[in-house]
């Protein structure tokens, strides 16, 4: 196991690079010049631009740029924005938030999916499986947004139990909301795998042979069904923990939250390389990190799977 | 009330000649989209304290439905729609759930069929043995528990038992999950044991052994045994009563003896005819009868055209084989950790050969290398060392066209008739694709090759537009063969090919095979576990063990004289055949 989970990390190195390299080559290639666009409809000294040109290395050729930016990387420095800002200040800025609004969506939908998907799958055919079909069904068909404005409006604007807006240091108590919705869609999937799963083990052999042993059902179904069903709803949490940091997006600009998402989307508008470059790196590593961690919970939940070669 | 019409169980005259579990009556249904599907229609059988009783069928007869109905084991579709269960005098059928949990495990025991998927694969043995004993005998200290644990497993015939506690299903062979599943089903000392099939899965030498142990076991612990199967010689051997069941209703009961010697119901009268380790028995015999009674006969009844055919046979083969066997090989490197190998010999300097137009059987139990030589013959693995010679060109190295040509010439049949038919093709073109593959014909003469297998096979020519799931399995393998035959092979390599089906299906495809033969001047390698299948159709027999051939004559030199004592224990394996049959 040790072994495996040290060549894993070893993996992670030409993902890494290939990464970067690949975010680097198309940041590169968007279209216009970002430092006209700076500038707007003002043209400024044509000096001023060759010397911003000149700091931010872009009268050099493109791999050249890479290498200054990788090697910038190891050194802890990774650049500045162009209005001046250290890019590992903004980081440092936004990734927690983010992480707290994907991690409370990740506990959300897991242990609320999990759990009606158990119920649903055990009463499959009656109404608490229908209604939860038919809700899910609902959160997958109607786009995040629709339920964000809706959610924000009945629960903020017109109960009053939480703010339209989360404050800039983003608390927990604020962020269930946002959590909510961002966990929305998620929770409908892992809903649904958590049914189909649970009523496929129902019928298997040995959940039959437990109950001749003369268990009591809740113990059929904690012991014999539950752990057997998790392992497809595991790869699925895994894979979601990415998508979760990315897919905040919209969720966090109809909460005016400062997190990942935006501050992405405002560099690649810019064409800030070193900026959108780095935040993508760190998600790399989180996406390769959460797969790894899914992988040896695999084997904890399915001895059967082995990672000795 | 209902209560003058029903006899009045009373406890007090309950002795030991009283019965431990009745059944009266019993339906059982399954709802479908279609409304109510009756599987078990009015069954009535008595068990008697310390009794075995068996349960023979064929499947869909509804034996095993009516095991699990005991109990309450049923699909949640599946429901007691009349009837009465009585165990002890107790109507089972009536029981609260709670009241049913207390009976499961502690009064009626069970051991399921099918040992591969009958243990959870996500806990270890020690887990799943103790937590039957846990419910069942109240609350028990940890430690208490775990040395019951491992008395139950060492009782069970696992001697190293506290070394595999911690030690997971998939690390165990067969032979020992199915020991588990019986250490399960006996931990409490149950007064009835319910055991399904539970060694149909297993090779014959394994099956003696365990049902030997669960013998003992049963005896000394005085438990009544509930047995179902499919097989009738196991049934006859192992239980004094026999229960025969056939779509949903009990045809005849009685003593064992007295239904084999004397079986009254047609279809019990066609089960004996076509139990093969029987049948086997009378390939000598039909030499001095006549048989004529070819409506209900399976494999049994035709034995006198099939000593015929194997005569004639003798007498046209030629002097030369057409597959000939020279001391093969096939080492497999099987990766254990990091860059180590451990190598197997699969097949250890095989040699035979098989002459045109009869049959030689491969017989060995599973693991024994028997399916390697199929495949190297094949031509689906490579030879490690040695050589194999096909009508007098050496195959070994065959490559591109001359591969195909070989192909056409020598096709297989293999063991599971659901898993080697593509579900999404009809059968029209599972027959045809061979041909499409080689490129032979038009289409309208493809079809016309299709009408034709499918008329040899016996199956009607509406049949083409099916899928294999609207098939029966015995419909399939005839698929499988109109498959294999479609590009008029020589030879063709069976591997279990009727291992998989019940005793009349397979009596029929038998029949089949061995017409096909006389009719088509086949040549046929059979490869099988089952000795009472290879007296029906093989000339020679090779007996294999761990990748070495221990043993190689006629069948009929085999059968009379086995020289070793690997053939005699496989021989002596085989259920039911110490017994005398009546038809």
């Amino acid at each position: 196991m040790l072994w495996y989970t040290g060549k894993r990390l070893l993996q992670m190195i030409p993902v890494f690079f290939g990464a970067t390299f690949l975010i680097y080559f198309m940041v590169f290639s968007l279209p216009g010049d970002p430092i006209a666009a700076l500038f707007g409809d003002r043209q400024p000294a044509p000096g001023v631009i060759e010397q911003l040109r000149v700091q931010y290395h872009l009268d050099q050729p493109f791999i050249v740029q890479y290498f200054i930016y990788i090697g910038g990387f190891f050194h802890g420095d990774l650049g500045t924005t162009y209005s001046g800002r250290a890019v590992s200040d903004v980081m440092a800025a936004a990734f927690p938030i983010t992480a707290r609004l994907a991690l409370l969506a990740l506990f959300f939908e897991s242990v609320a999916g999990i759990l009606v998907g158990l119920v649903a799958g055990l009463r499959k055919g009656k109404l608490f499986d229908a209604s939860a079909l038919v809700v899910s069904l609902l959160l997958i068909s109607v786009p995040t947004f629709v339920i964000g404005f809706i959610l924000q409006y009945v629960f903020a604007v017109k109960l009053g139990w939480a703010r339209t807006t989360v404050s800039s240091e983003a608390p927990l108590s604020e962020l269930i909301l946002p959590a909510i919705v961002l966990a929305s869609v998620s929770f409908a999937y892992i809903v649904r795998l958590t049914r189909a799963s649970v009523s496929e083990n129902l019928g298997a052999d040995f959940v039959r042979t437990a109950t001749a042993k003369g268990l009591s059902r809740r113990r059929v179904v904690t012991v014999h069904v539950l752990r057997n069903s998790l392992v497809p709803v595991v790869t699925f949490l895994g894979v979601d923990l990415g998508s979760l940091m990315v897919g905040a997006i919209v969720t966090e600009g109809i909460f005016n939250i400062n997190g990942v998402g935006g501050t992405v989307y405002k560099a690649i508008k810019l064409g800030e390389g070193p900026t959108v470059v780095s935040f993508i790196a760190v998600m790399v590593v989180i996406f390769v990190l959460a797969n790894l961690l899914v992988d040896l919970l695999y084997a904890a939940l399915d001895p059967r799977i082995r990672y000795a070669k | 009330m209902s209560q003058t019409v029903i006899e009045p169980v009373s406890t007090a005259v309950r002795d030991e000649n009283s019965p431990l579990l009745e059944i009266r009556d019993l339906e059982v249904g399954f709802q479908t989209q279609h409304g109510v599907v009756p599987a078990v229609r009015g069954v009535n059988l008595t068990l008697y304290p310390g009794q075995t009783l068996a349960i023979v069928g064929e499947s869909g007869s509804g034996k095993t439905t009516t095991a699990q109905a005991i109990i309450n084991l049923l699909a949640n579709t599946g429901t007691v729609t009349a009837g009465q269960i009585l165990f002890e005098g107790r109507d089972l059928t009536t029981l609260k759930p709670k009241e049913m949990q207390d009976v499961r495990g502690r009064l009626i025991g069970y051991v399921p069929q099918d040992p591969m998927s009958n243990l959870n694969p996500v806990w270890n043995i020690g887990f799943q043995v103790e937590e039957a004993i846990r419910a069942n005998g109240g609350a028990m200290s940890r430690k208490a528990a775990k040395l019951r644990t491992i008395e139950v497993l060492k009782e069970a015939g696992l001697s190293d038992a506290e070394d595999r506690l911690k030690q997971f299903p998939h690390q165990f062979s067969g032979g020992m999950r199915q020991r588990v599943l019986i250490g399960i089903g006996l931990s409490a000392r149950p007064k009835l044991l319910i055991a399904d099939e539970p060694t149909s899965a297993l090779d014959v030498t394994v099956q003696r052994q365990i049902l030997d142990h669960l013998a003992t076991l049963t005896r000394d612990y005085g438990t009544s045994v509930l047995f179902i199967t499919h097989d009738l010689g196991l049934a006859a051997e192992r239980a004094e009563q026999l229960v025969v069941m056939y779509k949903g209703k009990v045809v005849e009961s009685g003593p064992s003896q007295e239904i084999l010697a004397n079986p009254q119901h047609p279809y019990t009268q066609r089960l004996v005819a076509a139990a093969p380790s029987l049948a086997s028995r009378r390939i000598q015999s039909a030499k001095h009868s006549v048989a004529v009674d070819t409506d209900v006969s399976a494999a049994g009844a035709n034995d006198q055209v099939l000593v015929n055919r194997a005569i004639e046979r003798e007498q046209a083969a030629p002097a030369k084989d057409l597959i000939s066997v020279q001391g093969i090989s096939k080492m497999y490197r099987i990766r254990t950790k990091g860059f180590k190998y451990n190598e197997l010999l699969a097949v250890n300097d095989v040699s035979f050969g098989i002459k045109k137009g009869t049959t030689t059987a491969l017989v060995g139990e599973s693991g024994s290398g028997k399916s390697t030589v199929a495949k190297l013959i094949l031509q689906l693995e490579s030879i490690t060392s040695g050589q194999i010679e096909f009508d007098g060109q050496d195959v070994a190295g065959l490559k591109g066209a001359d591969l195909l040509k070989f192909r056409r010439r020598v096709q297989p049949v293999f063991q599971d008739p659901y898993g080697s038919l593509d579900p999404q093709y009809n059968v029209g073109n599972t027959i045809a694709e061979p041909l499409l593959a080689h490129k032979v014909g038009t289409a309208k003469e493809r079809q016309a090759r299709v009408r034709e297998l499918l008329d040899q096979v016996s199956l009607p020519w509406a049949s083409r537009h099916r899928y294999p799931s609207e098939l029966s399995g015995g419909q399939r393998q005839r698929i499988a063969i109109a498959r294999a035959l479609a590009l008029k092979p020589d030879v063709l390599v069976l591997d279990e090919a009727v291992s998989a089906l019940d005793v009349l299906v397979q009596g029929q495809v038998l029949n089949l095979l061995t017409e096909l033969q006389t009719e088509l001047d086949l040549t046929y390698l059979f490869i099988t576990h089952d000795l009472a299948v290879v007296r029906l159709v093989a000339d020679n027999v090779c007996v294999m063990q761990q990748g070495r051939i221990v043993e190689a004559a006629t069948t009929d030199e085999v059968f009379d004289n086995p020289r070793q004592s690997y053939t005699q224990e496989l021989l002596a394996a085989i259920p039911g055949g110490n017994f005398e049959f009546g038809r």
